[in-house]
């Protein structure tokens, strides 16, 4: 039985004239102790998903289970068996750090002693300001009490929407170790993300785009489809590079890619003559064949 | 000092009560220059960006922006500079016209600027047809592109863009970054935060701040090769892993 089985779910929003429909038919399963991950920008249906999955909305068609139980009919049980981090910070400001976990522990029946092995890692961090009211937080220690309430329950599945959305390198590399750890426990987890260097960090990955999967595989099986041939490009005017790379022939897509430009090449396309074409104008030119990266399948697959 | 240097910042700090936020820093930014402004949260970013915005006292040291003081002078700093953030850019509830109209109304532009630049912009942004829409209405991605173009429509010297791309897919992002490289090429300067580090790379220079201070300041090209990095990632990493103390 998969953790979480979705089949094809509908959401809309609004009314008559202005219907806006949120989620086009999504279906996809997630394993037991897999680190799903639902890629897409602002607006693709992400937070919409997994509120439906967490019980806090119905969907207007489809049907979906986790850990076995519908989520319209047996959504008691699954409250009790998910954990779920929304985007927005929705702690008690006004309560403190630890009564916030006592909050939470309490409602789901149980206590911090007894699953403290389970947040010991995150909260320790956070626990000499046990006694600050949640609402003074910094934006990191907040996220790490938001996933402690999250867990306190010790649930089968856990749900993070965005969970290092404005989070600085550093705490972001943190934040997946510890994802890491709760794989490890055997909690399943779906976690949603902008960034597309997470999706690398992921068992499997979603991608997701107004309301429609784009494509579901394996980090490695979406760079193994990208067939085309892709040229990492620069030169001491960078911008007058992209626009002449955007104006060769056998370009198919040219844009920026961190210390070079990445250009999407038609199949046949030949190097030297990109060369010849590219030396006129630009300066310091470097001209390499490079492998796509995650970054660039996902853009290639957002453009069709 | 440089000419050309549109920021200048000297042994630049803020004391809150007995916490030092930003503990002298210096360094200088030249006209078109894209100045990447790095550091983990809580390392003074944010401070920082404020006093050089004329919205802060410092509590010691010498800053000039947009060739004014600002102890003195922020009034005219304010009006010399555009800045927008992912937080903050436009009203939701104005159209994007309205939008347009407001923030070049504040600067004092005139009726004829305004017309003539709004169809301009709209037109480079491909949104003529969202000209009365509500903001709230269009994607994020839309309302950032638009939010840029209306923080530099008055034509500052210095673009102050604090996280402009967070949560955006990659392709805007990458639109968002050709703006800002033809931004600097008309001369305007761009000081800009980000947590990608990948748009670290598309910075002419990068400075990284750790607990208050400036721990490096050099082009991306020459900080890799400073801290035998592969990528800007790994550098910041380096750096920010010895902060001591967070936001």
């Amino acid at each position: 039985m998969p953790a979480v089985e979705v089949k094809n779910i509908i959401k809309f929003y609004g009314k008559k004239k202005d219907v806006v429909q949120a989620l086009k038919g999504i279906s996809f399963d997630v394993a037991k102790g897999e680190i799903f991950g639902i890629i897409g920008p602002d607006g693709a249906g992400k937070t919409s998903l997994f509120r439906i999955l967490t019980t806090l909305l119905l969907a207007d068609g489809g049907s979906a289970t986790v850990d076995g139980f519908d989520v319209v009919k047996d959504y008691k049980e699954i409250r009790n068996r998910v954990g779920y981090m929304p985007g927005r910070f929705s702690l008690y400001p006004d309560l403190t750090v630890e009564e916030n976990l006592e909050f939470f522990a309490t409602i789901f029946k149980t206590t911090i002693h007894e699953n403290y092995d389970l947040i010991k890692d995150i909260y320790s961090q956070i626990e000499p300001f046990k006694y600050r009211r949640a609402g003074k937080l910094s934006g990191g220690m907040k996220q790490k009490l938001a996933l402690s309430c999250a867990l306190i329950h010790r649930p089968s599945v856990l749900f993070l929407d965005e969970p290092t959305t404005g989070v600085d390198a550093v705490s972001r590399k943190e934040f997946w170790e510890m994802l890491k750890r709760l794989k490890e426990q055997g909690i399943t987890i779906l976690v949603s993300t902008p960034y597309m260097d997470e999706a690398i960090l992921c068992d499997r990955v979603a991608l997701l785009q107004t309301g429609k999967i784009l494509s579901i595989n394996t980090p490695r099986g979406i760079i193994d489809d990208f067939k085309k041939p892709v040229i990492a490009a620069r030169a001491s005017d960078m911008l007058h590079l992209l626009n002449d790379l955007k104006g060769f022939e056998q370009t198919e897509d040219a844009y920026p890619f961190g210390e070079y430009h990445h250009a999407v090449m038609k199949d046949n396309f030949d190097q030297d003559s990109l060369k010849n074409y590219l030396q006129k104008d630009n300066a310091g030119l470097e001209l390499k064949e490079t492998k796509a990266d995650i970054e660039d399948c996902f853009m290639a697959l957002m453009k069709n | 000092m440089n000419n050309a240097s549109v920021i200048q910042a000297q042994e630049l700090t803020k004391r809150f009560g007995n916490f030092t936020a930003v503990d002298h820093i210096s360094f200088e930014v030249s006209k078109g220059e894209i100045f990447g402004f790095l550091g983990a949260n809580g390392a003074g970013k944010t401070t920082a960006m404020r006093m050089l915005c004329g919205l802060s006292l410092p509590t010691s040291g010498k800053g000039r922006v947009a060739g004014f003081d600002v102890y003195k002078e922020n009034e005219k700093i304010k009006k010399n500079i555009g800045y927008m953030s992912q937080k903050f850019s436009l009203y939701e509830d104005l159209t994007v016209k309205e939008n347009i109209r407001f923030y070049a109304g504040i600067y004092g532009k005139t009726e004829k600027f305004i017309k003539e630049k709004t169809g301009t912009i709209l037109k480079h942004l491909r949104m003529e047809s969202e000209a009365d829409k509500l903001v709230r209405e269009l994607p994020l991605g839309w309302r950032q592109k638009l939010a840029f173009s209306v923080a530099i429509f008055h034509e500052p010297q210095i673009v102050f863009l604090d996280e402009p791309t967070g949560g955006v897919d990659p392709v805007t992002r990458r639109e968002f970054w050709i703006m800002i490289y033809e931004a600097a090429k008309s001369g305007i300067t761009v000081f800009v935060t980000t947590h990608y580090m990948d748009e670290a790379e598309y910075c002419n220079r990068v400075s990284i701040m750790v607990d208050g201070r400036i721990d490096a300041l050099d082009t991306p090209t020459q900080l890799k090769k400073t801290y035998n990095a592969g990528s800007m990632d790994e550098v910041f990493l380096k750096l920010a892993r010895k902060a001591t103390r967070s936001d």
